[in-house]
């Protein structure tokens, strides 16, 4: 019998084709789905090219999953070419998804679509051109980001080398209090060991209080893995996420799936146990993702600017919990609402709250919505909706506050749930989302 | 592969992410083309904020003037975690665009460290002792990759550097796809 493994170990030894792996080996893997986007897609089909040919076809087409997210509605001249590079290759390619800006199929963010089209499953390998790619560690799969020369290389023969990493656990238990969602967990966690405390690591998300969590708000979790370095977010496949792809997986031809549930006796370095029912609304100040407080220390600073959206921050769950708190309201500060998909958008209009649509509550309340993309969470060019092109402070629903992350490098960028972010909005200052929900 | 690497140090702090190496604003230009590639070199670290540009004291421009494609320090000093955040192989490539042929930081978050290595745009070392303290910007430094050794020729002080490991071959062959040519797993 081989040692108990990790869930991220037993994922990894699946794809080796080994019966097991341990922390610290080298292993030659299969990939399940290779995705970029606008940004690195460029880069990736040009060093793909370089080193298997102008005439080369990737190593499987049903594979690479392409979707255009980051500067979409912009007029930059360059950022437009890019995806018209997508879409020359995808053509090229005959490529079956290629979720194309301007046209139907036309999603958003990389990291919400590929769930919503059937691109996660659980016991997968899935790559993507985007350090946010762990956010599908929520489907019981291993998925990190990678360059352009990795995804190059796997687009030319479907494997790569990876060092099977060391496994940190997080384990939560009780009810979730209504005050909290998921970004608070995370902040809470990368608070706790810093933004390199899981460098090359894994962190496996565990307990009755993650399980309780709904499919987005444990992609939230796992999105920011990488915002405390880790190499992959893990959550073990339950009923709800099996339910989930399944209902998904008929867009992209029902593939089947191995669930690996973690294994008694299986080692790991780093264990932390939080009981969400003794837990704050938590914030991170600038300019760093591990610069945390509880959001009762720091209330009362003074905002410029809210901001709802992103990979981590503009699904329907984070739409919902911002709404609740706007409903019949107005926003005292510039408030931007940007869903991640054209999905979510539908959603904004189908979704009601006492009657009335997402979408009118936002308006209603002075914000204003655009258009689905990753928009201003990483600044772009100068006209992105929502970017921070002088040095102001806002407060963000979204992952990441490095200097100049949302534009100017002297804008301050404080990450908060949904719940806070509204709250905020509300009054212009930092504020408590428990005196607002009941 | 070159293990003498010599050159004035630019030094930086700890957890300089990707954002601050090449601002997104700039990810529009495609490095696979030779006249956008060296637009990467001009807009290299200009995301690094002031007082934190050219340690200790800051304030130092990394390019002699605004429209300088390649910086006069040649090596990069930094702290902790260098290069986290997004997974942009921009990043390295901006770096090795201005001329800059190494990092020597204390570690490294893990997708810029293998981007580096897999496109051999820079060699990123690791020292165990921390330098951004000792190091000034300015400083000659000289590399010796093959000994393992660092000396600032200005002040006189060494320092063992980190073994390379097991990405020793890949460095050595000249990125992943050489490498993999070279033990047969592509065909060359």
């Amino acid at each position: 019998m081989p040692s108990p493994m990790t869930l991220t170990e037993q994922v990894l030894a699946k794809a080796a084709g080994r019966d097991a792996v341990a922390p610290g080996d080298n292993i030659w893997v299969n990939v399940d789905v290779l995705m970029t986007h606008d940004v690195c897609g460029p880069g990736t089909i040009g060093i793909f090219k370089k080193h298997f040919g102008q005439d080369a076809k990737v190593w499987d087409r049903e594979k690479v999953v392409i979707i255009p997210d980051h500067y979409i509605f912009t007029k930059d001249a360059m950022a437009n070419r890019n995806v018209d590079v997508l879409r020359a290759f995808a053509k090229e390619q005959n490529l079956p998804y290629f979720y194309d800006v301007g046209s139907e199929h036309y999603k958003g963010v990389c990291h919400i679509a590929l769930p919503e089209e059937g691109h996660t499953r659980p016991g997968e390998v899935l790559l993507g051109t985007d350090s946010h790619t762990c956010t599908a560690g929520a489907f019981g799969e291993f998925a990190t980001g990678i360059g352009n020369t990795d995804a190059g290389f796997v687009m030319g023969t479907g494997k790569t080398w990876l060092k099977v990493p060391q496994t940190m656990r997080f384990v939560f238990h009780g009810e979730m209090p209504p005050y909290l969602m998921a970004k608070d967990l995370i902040l809470a966690v990368i608070g706790d060991i810093g933004v390199d405390g899981a460098t090359y690591r894994a962190m496996e998300f565990d307990g009755d209080g993650v399980y309780a969590l709904n499919i987005e708000e444990r992609m939230t979790l796992c999105n920011m893995a990488i915002e405390a370095g880790g190499k992959n977010g893990i959550i073990a496949a339950d009923q709800v996420t099996i339910d989930f792809v399944n209902n998904r997986g008929k867009k992209s031809g029902n593939k089947p799936f191995t669930v690996f549930k973690p294994q008694a006796g299986a080692k790991t370095i780093f264990e932390k146990v939080y009981d969400v029912t003794k837990m704050e609304p938590t914030i991170a100040k600038p300019h760093s993702p591990d610069n945390k407080a509880k959001v009762s220390e720091v209330k009362g600073t003074k905002l410029d600017r809210a901001y709802i959206g992103s990979c981590t921050g503009g699904k329907i769950t984070d739409f919902k919990a911002a709404a609740g708190i706007l409903k019949g309201k107005e926003v005292r500060i510039d408030t931007f609402v940007v869903p991640a998909t054209t999905e979510v958008a539908r959603g904004l209009d189908t979704e009601t709250i006492g009657g009335v649509s997402l979408r009118n509550i936002f308006l209603n309340a002075g914000a204003k919505i655009g258009d689905a993309s990753c928009a201003a969470c990483l600044g772009g060019p100068s006209d992105t909706f929502g970017r921070l092109n002088t040095p102001i402070s806002c407060i963000s629903t979204t992952n990441r506050n490095f200097p100049g992350r949302m534009g100017h490098k002297e804008a301050k960028v404080f990450l908060a749930s949904p719940l806070t972010v509204a709250a905020s909005a509300l009054s212009g200052v930092i504020s408590d989302p428990r005196e607002l929900v009941v | 592969m070159q293990t003498i690497l010599e050159g004035k140090a630019y030094v930086l702090g700890d957890n300089v992410d990707t954002d601050q190496i090449i601002p997104a604003e700039y990810l529009t230009y495609n490095p696979a083309i030779p006249a956008e590639y060296k637009m990467f070199g001009k807009f290299a670290l200009c995301g690094v904020p002031k007082d934190a540009a050219g340690l200790p004291k800051g304030h130092v421009p990394f390019h002699e003037g605004a429209e300088e494609f390649v910086s006069p320090y040649k090596i990069v000093v930094g702290g902790k975690n260098f290069g986290c955040g997004s997974s942009r192989e921009h990043a390295p490539i901006a770096l090795a665009a201005a001329g800059i042929s190494c990092v020597i930081a204390e570690f490294y978050a893990r997708i810029f460290y293998r981007n580096c290595i897999n496109g051999a745009y820079l060699v990123p070392v690791e020292c165990p002792t921390r330098l951004i303290d000792t190091i000034c910007t300015g400083d000659e430094l000289r590399v010796d990759l093959a000994k393992g050794e660092l000396l600032n020729k200005t002040t006189g002080d060494s320092w063992r550097l980190n073994s390379l490991g097991e990405i020793t071959p890949i460095i050595e062959a000249g990125g992943v796809f050489a490498y993999a040519k070279s033990v047969g797993m592509l065909k060359g």
